[in-house]
């Protein structure tokens, strides 16, 4: 049973992130949207705490809500997959499941 | 009016809650009080003031070409901490150029954005009569 997790709060600012990280399972896909997504990039102090799970978890980010913040998407964690709305759409037909951090 | 030490504390990413665009109309107006205002990004807030924002793809408004005018309204002290900025794997680099035109020198223009260490911002915040959160 797959699922998609989504995140929307800042891993800088809350712990709704790292508490989805610890808890998801290998095969689920997790998807940064709204201010979520400042935890894709690069050389941050989360970004080895999302790496860590990306060996066994697809992790994605909304594209549009990425470069509404001034972030580029050459910056974020190498792996991590960008997607537009359809995108999402379509992870939440992969995944049998979904669950919101909120 | 007496004038007062305001300072705005801005500590959250746009978008995704209202509270930068609130900010920002707040220290609009309190422009028009001729107040000492500053403003301080630190934490989330940083990414207010990113270079190259655009929310075409959110259906939300780009507010961020604002910030540039809060020069000619004589707010021209922004604090930016830097460990916010390092923190996020950002740079000083990845924000807009921020100016203010100086009347005392043939309207020259200056950089509103003050990159301060944390202790820095603590003695900025210290210093303040009113401190408005956001």
């Amino acid at each position: 049973m797959a699922m998609l997790h989504i995140v929307n709060k800042s891993p800088f600012e809350r712990v709704s992130f790292r508490s989805c990280l610890n808890h998801v399972k290998p095969g689920d896909s997790v998807l940064m949207i709204e201010d979520a997504v400042v935890g894709a990039y690069d050389n941050t102090s989360f970004s080895d705490k999302l790496k860590a799970s990306m060996s066994d978890v697809s992790v994605y980010v909304l594209g549009g809500d990425l470069v509404a913040r001034g972030l580029s998407e050459d910056r974020v964690i190498n792996g991590i997959k960008s997607v537009d709305y359809a995108g999402f759409v379509d992870l939440t037909v992969e995944n049998e499941t979904t669950q919101s951090w909120l | 009016m007496a004038t007062k030490k305001f300072m705005f504390v801005n500590r959250k990413s746009p978008y995704g809650t209202v509270y930068a665009l609130e900010s920002l109309e707040v220290v609009l107006i309190s422009a028009a009080f001729e107040q000492d205002v500053s403003l301080a990004f630190l934490d989330d807030g940083v990414y207010q003031i990113t270079k190259g924002q655009n929310t075409d793809g959110i259906g939300q408004k780009n507010f961020s070409s604002t910030y540039k005018a809060l020069g000619d309204y004589e707010i021209k002290k922004l604090y930016v901490e830097k460990e916010s900025l390092e923190e996020r794997g950002l740079t000083p680099d990845d924000l807009m150029d921020l100016v203010w035109e100086d009347e005392d020198d043939d309207w020259a223009e200056k950089p509103s954005i003050i990159l301060v260490n944390r202790a820095e911002m603590a003695d900025a915040m210290a210093e303040q009569e009113v401190t408005l959160s956001f």
